[in-house]
């Protein structure tokens, strides 16, 4: 990824000096020294230096940017916190960089009506911090809550631990405001629980900063539940494991968290956090309640006799909230472990359909002596979203492709199995390739098309998310359609 | 080829051909809706052939599900499994289909607990205007692969293209519910829902009319007995039949609505003062108007009302249906819905009009 032959210095300073016009001097950055901490987000195996970084700090500059842009027709990567795991702030080299860190105000707190106001820059956690006062808390909490921003949720849709429950970004976010590319604020949903004409707030939501540059979210906060407590079980088989947690929804209940961790993922995790878990047992399960005390014991002898019949071999139940969070330290610091006891891994993302589970482990082991190398799996097992971790070295020769090869055929078989690419880290750049094979060319021309319904000049993320026909052909997958894929063995290059 | 494909192909003929005379569509499965929106124009294309509960794994928690099904079919199929959908669709009438639901975008007393249509919709497959089979979404409860197109159609009122089948997630029913009714002023009973709000109370549904509130509790035993003390007030006894008259707006407020509003406002507004009764739900999000005054005055003074306090308002029943009945867009929003209706029916044929005259 070169940048010399992208643009030439002339036109660098013409689009520089048209920003300035509008910002203050030290919003527009262009010299590499101060471009370079932008050159990637979380998925660092991509990188390349943008033309231009701009940091503005109102909504007037936001527009005025867009309108610059739009004229001179320079595209542009919005950017928030940069913690994306799948390359979708990857700078464009003759592009800007729309960084919204710097709108990173919390607007208006309303316990009454239980929403918050917030600039796209607010880190997820920090609205929970903020509200905490009241006895109310924003839901979502993806795992980089601490560093990620809420206008990056908006774009990504993100999830976390609790989303069974509580749901995602779309089931959590009131309104939207928004700047096109043409430079109209625009208003997505509303204070009201929902808004007249068709509902772009769902579509907009998830839609990887292609379709408008977030300004302000309005999000709905709910009472902090009065406790939480995890019952932490034990499988000698992953099967059992998997069928235990279609047990406990079949008993009517919707925990505030399910998760599920192999052997290897538990064997990596329990050195490094202590955790206590049972690192003989072919699967963990970790399974949350919430609410009032009474009705969380209720639920937890519930699911607890679920477990019992679903051939638990170990089950303890945190008794305090110290052993509570210890309980999820282990599932909360795989990916850092999994650095611990590999150089580098590659955490994929797909969705699978639950009853898929032991034949999409059964597939990723078969991988694991193709690919010669390990994976450890762990699973958000309440909605189906499964994150194989890939270990592999990237100072070994041809490992990096591996790795990656490796992840796309997870992928694919994802696909095949009824279930999807990714469940919540977003198509960016990483999977791009792999929606030709979950979407056949007509959808992804209506992708394009909604896209263009915003962002009519396609100036807006472009290349990102929704792959061009050119791009699918390159793959090699044309109109290979879900459930007819061939996954075996096939050289996918 | 199956019975089922053959139908897919007949509604692609039908939708060729009438792309090629720019002949208009009205898509309708019972047409228990068929008094919403704008007047309906054009042939019918009935979806009630395409027909059938496609896949259901109660484990899931997902059901997909043809256009044309009944909805008490899908609610018998998911009631034997004591699963529902969570946002209580109301059916207005029996031969209600699942796509009309998608369609309308409707939800009942549930939604202020759980959400509306579009937040249980995960996948959807329609029919475009030119002909195209296409799939969004999917099975799975997490998927952001592709923009979220399928929740889009959740209240597109058909605009977009004929939905042919829907994947939605499914709950279980509630371990209890015990519904309570106490009485209290408009304000007083405003003030107390959101309160209420901000506590983790399961409260599931509440109406409030005419100096009376009612709350429904639902979830485990626990967590209802201990909030039933807390909220105080009588239990209800015709619980059961009081909230599917609401769903369906079959009670005595509604029966007697000449001209039925529906106000979409944040809980928390104030009470609104306007010529007519009012009932409350969703905790004060949703109030119903029902008024006589059909002059254009009346309906500027109602959708002014909404805007002031940050709202919007709908025309729900009644008045003349060829005039505005959903509260006008923004320039800037209007533009990206005809740039949406041009791409995904280039010549114009689903449902003209039944939203937006421009649309």
């Amino acid at each position: 990824m070169s940048t010399a032959a992208a643009y030439t210095a002339e036109h660098q300073r013409m689009v520089v000096n048209a920003l300035r016009a509008v910002l203050p001097e030290r919003a527009v950055l262009f010299d590499a020294e101060d471009t370079r901490p932008y050159e990637c987000d979380g998925l660092s195996v991509y990188a390349q230096l943008p033309m231009v970084v701009v940091l503005p700090d109102t909504e007037e500059q936001v527009v005025a940017i867009l309108k610059i842009c739009n004229a001179l027709k320079v595209r542009i990567v919005p950017r928030g916190a940069g913690t994306g795991l799948s390359g979708g702030a990857l700078p464009i080299a003759d592009g800007v960089v729309l960084s919204t860190a710097r709108m990173s105000r919390i607007v208006n707190v309303d316990p009454y009506a239980r929403t918050a106001i917030v600039q796209p820059g607010v880190r997820n956690l920090a609205i929970s911090e903020a509200v905490a006062q009241h006895g109310l808390y924003y839901a979502p909490d993806p795992s980089s809550q601490i560093a990620c921003s809420i206008g990056g949720n908006v774009a990504e849709n993100s999830g976390g631990v609790h989303c069974l429950k509580y749901g995602l970004t779309v089931h959590n976010v009131m309104r939207v405001r928004m700047v096109t590319i043409e430079g109209d604020v625009i208003e997505l949903g509303g204070a009201s629980l929902d808004a007249p004409g068709l509902d772009l707030l769902a579509v907009f939501i998830g839609s990887e900063g292609m379709l408008g540059v977030v300004t302000e979210v309005t999000v709905r906060l709910i009472p902090k539940p009065r406790q939480a407590r995890v019952i932490l079980a034990s499988f000698d088989d992953v099967v059992k494991g998997g069928n235990a947690v279609a047990g406990v929804i079949a008993a009517g209940i919707i925990p505030a968290g399910l998760e599920m961790m192999d052997k290897t993922s538990s064997r990596m995790v329990e050195p490094f956090v202590k955790a206590g878990y049972d690192i003989d047992a072919e699967a963990i399960l970790l399974c949350e309640s919430d609410g009032i005390p009474e009705e969380v014991e209720e639920e937890i002898a519930r699911m607890i006799a679920v477990l019992e019949q679903s051939g638990a071999t170990a089950i303890a139940v945190s008794n305090n909230e110290e052993e509570r969070l210890r309980f999820w330290s282990g599932r909360k610091n795989a990916f850092p472990a999994a650095g611990r006891i590999s150089p580098d891994y590659y955490c994929i993302d797909g969705t699978i359909p639950r009853r898929a589970l032991a034949d999409v482990l059964l597939g990723i082991q078969r991988m694991e002596e193709k690919y010669g190398l390990r994976c450890a799996n762990v699973f958000h097992a309440g909605d189906g979203n499964l994150h194989p971790l890939i270990l592999f070295d990237a100072n070994q020769e041809g490992e990096f492709h591996r790795a990656e090869l490796f992840g796309a055929e997870i992928l694919e078989m994802c696909v095949e199995f009824g279930g999807t690419i990714t469940g919540e880290h977003g198509v960016g750049l990483e999977k791009i390739n792999q929606m030709c094979v979950q979407f056949s060319r007509a959808e992804m021309d209506a992708f394009l098309a909604v896209k263009a319904a915003f962002d009519p000049p396609m100036l807006l993320n472009p290349n990102k998310a929704i792959p061009t026909l050119q791009r699918c052909a390159e793959y090699g997958k044309m109109h290979v359609r879900r459930g007819m894929l061939k996954f075996a063995d096939l050289p996918r290059f | 080829m199956t019975t089922m494909d053959n139908q897919l192909d007949q509604f692609r003929d039908v939708i060729l051909d009438a792309a090629d005379r720019k002949q208009a569509l009205c898509i309708r499965g019972g047409g228990s809706k068929d008094w919403y929106g704008r007047e309906p124009v054009g042939d019918v294309l009935d979806t009630r052939p395409y027909s059938g509960v496609v896949s259901y794994d109660p484990t899931e928690l997902v059901i997909t599900v043809r256009s044309g099904t009944p909805l008490t079919e899908v609610e018998a199929v998911l009631a034997e499994q004591n699963q529902m959908l969570a946002f209580e669709p109301p059916h207005c009438g029996a031969d209600a289909t699942v796509g009309g639901m998608v369609a309308a975008g409707l939800a009942g007393p549930r939604r202020v607990a759980v959400g509306s249509v579009r937040d249980f919709v995960l996948g959807a497959a329609l029919i475009n205007g030119k002909g195209e089979l296409l799939h969004f979404g999917g099975q799975v409860m997490k998927n952001v692969a592709g923009y979220d197109v399928s929740r889009l159609l959740a209240g597109s009122l058909g605009l977009l293209g004929l939905l042919v089948e829907v994947s939605l997630k499914v709950l279980p029913k509630p371990f209890a519910e015990t519904s309570l009714r106490l009485a209290l002023s408009e304000e007083e009973a405003l003030r107390r829902l959101n309160e209420w709000g901000g506590q983790p109370l399961p409260i599931s549904a509440s109406a409030w009319c005419d100096g009376v509130l009612a709350v429904r509790l639902s979830g485990a035993q626990a967590a209802i007995r201990a909030a039933r003390d807390y909220i105080g007030g009588d239990e209800m006894h015709d619980a059961e039949t009081f909230w599917i008259a609401m769903r369906e707006q079959s009670n005595d407020f509604f029966a007697q609505a000449p001209l039925l509003w529906r106000l979409s406002v944040p809980s928390v507004a104030a009470p609104i003062a306007l010529v007519g009764e009012q009932l409350i739900e969703w905790g004060g999000a949703q109030r119903w108007l029902r008024t006589h005054d059909t002059s254009a005055a009346s309906m500027a003074a109602i959708r002014e009302a909404a805007t002031a306090v940050g709202g919007h308002a709908t025309l729900f029943r009644g008045g003349d249906r060829t005039g505005d009945i959903f509260q006008p867009l923004a320039p800037a929003a209007e533009r990206i819905h005809r740039n949406l209706k041009q791409s995904f029916d280039p010549s114009g044929i689903f449902n003209p009009g039944r939203m937006y005259a421009t649309l």
